[in-house]
């Protein structure tokens, strides 16, 4: 009894023509309306995010090569630096030490110069002074005879007069 | 259980008529808004960066387009993207409409699945295999379509013309048997839960067991179709067959 119902209940009784013509319109209405209002704009978006993607791995891909080049850069920069610091060391090195002989030297030549000089003029100065004894001496011999000649001289005052002269001398000297 | 369907006949000639099921009307124009607002509400704030309802209509059109990349090249299944998403959308859609509640008004039967009316599904197909047909004519050529019939060997041909029927005719009905058969047995259900208070125990495991299953047979469903939709259409634009 329920199967019977069940079988002459079944859906529609035909095959409906004006059914089979609102499915197909009503399909291809929702697929136009969802093309233009839903699929559309999200397939955009979906091709947008892919080229946004791709473009941002290429974006990345050319940053690390040029980071890379730029790192060897300064490596070569560094090094370069580095060879011109031990450069400017070794000259500097070498102007000092150059400097040093030259100023030593000069230093040398004019202690020797002052030295010889020194010496130049200790012998004059004894020269002068010999040179005036000598003259000291002259004058004395010449009062004294001068005197000798002038009095009677006791032997007393001979003597003393001998003493007296020969300290004068003493004096001089 | 014994319903009618409210029909009625615009007769254009004497002898010629187109006959609509208004609740079939009523239903698939109901099915085609829910799927439109589901789209579109869901694609109003578009975003590189998609979040909430966005992120699930992405999943669908990437789910679609796995079904077409596993059938053709995506350079010839992409036109047809479009066709895939809108199938598994409308036909989920049906499916699942008729699950909650069905509503007879002086015995005649309002609100079912459309694709419970065998009427729509094999319109679908039907759709389907003129689609196919004119793609595979377009895009190969005539030569290579009417080759297809006599490929591998000529005594095929008349296999291959009952295979474009088979075809036609198994897409159509395997989606309305399951809804139908699956609404009947809700009904069943339905009807000895209205029986009694013995009957409404007895009843509530099992109809909840079988709106579940429903639900899971309503996404299967529409998944096979488009799946198919897109096996069939690949035999005819395809080279490599």
């Amino acid at each position: 009894m329920f199967l019977d119902n069940l079988v002459l209940g079944a859906g529609a009784t035909g095959m409906n023509l004006g059914d089979a013509l609102v499915t197909l319109v009503t399909f291809l209405i929702l697929m136009a309306l969802l093309k233009k209002f839903a699929w559309g704009p999200l397939m955009g978006i979906m091709q947008q995010r892919e080229e946004l993607v791709a473009s941002e791995i290429e974006e990345a891909e050319k940053n690390r090569k040029e980071s890379a080049t730029l790192l060897a850069q300064n490596e070569k920069l560094v090094k370069e630096t580095q060879a011109n610091m031990a450069e400017i060391l070794e000259s500097a090195k070498k102007q000092a030490n150059a400097q040093r002989e030259e100023i030593l030297a000069a230093a040398n030549a004019e202690a020797a110069r002052l030295k010889d000089s020194a010496q130049r003029d200790i012998a004059a100065e004894r020269e002068k002074a010999i040179e005036a004894i000598r003259g000291e001496v002259v004058s004395l011999s010449v009062l004294a005879a001068s005197k000798v000649l002038g009095k009677e001289i006791s032997e007393a005052d001979n003597s003393a007069l001998i003493k007296e002269t020969i300290a004068k001398a003493g004096e001089v000297k | 259980m014994n319903h009618t369907s409210p029909e009625v006949t615009w007769n254009i000639t004497d002898n010629f008529g187109l006959t609509f099921n208004l609740s079939t009307v009523m239903m698939l124009i109901i099915s085609a808004t829910v799927v439109f607002l589901i789209a579109v509400i869901a694609t109003r704030k578009l975003a590189l960066k998609p979040t909430g309802m966005q992120n699930f209509m992405e999943w669908i059109m990437d789910f679609v387009k796995g079904i077409i990349k596993s059938n053709m090249d995506w350079k010839t299944g992409g036109q047809f993207h479009i066709l895939g998403i809108t199938l598994i959308m409308f036909i989920a859609v049906s499916n699942l409409l008729g699950l909650p509640f069905a509503i007879a008004i002086d015995g005649d039967l309002w609100w079912k699945s459309p694709t419970a009316d065998p009427t729509v599904t094999m319109s679908l197909a039907v759709m389907i295999l003129v689609l196919s047909t004119y793609f595979g004519i377009k895009m190969r050529g005539m030569k290579h379509y009417t080759g297809t019939f006599f490929s591998p060997m000529s005594f095929m041909f008349p296999l291959k013309v009952i295979e474009e029927f088979a075809n036609t005719l198994t897409l159509g009905l395997r989606l309305y048997g399951n809804i139908y058969a699956g609404e009947i047995l809700l009904g069943l259900i339905a009807g000895l839960g209205a029986s009694g208070v013995l009957g409404f125990l007895g009843a509530i495991v099992p109809g909840m067991a079988w709106q579940g299953f429903s639900i899971f047979i309503g996404f299967i469903q529409a998944f096979i179709f488009t799946m198919l939709t897109m096996v069939y259409l690949s035999h005819k634009v395809s080279e490599d067959h």
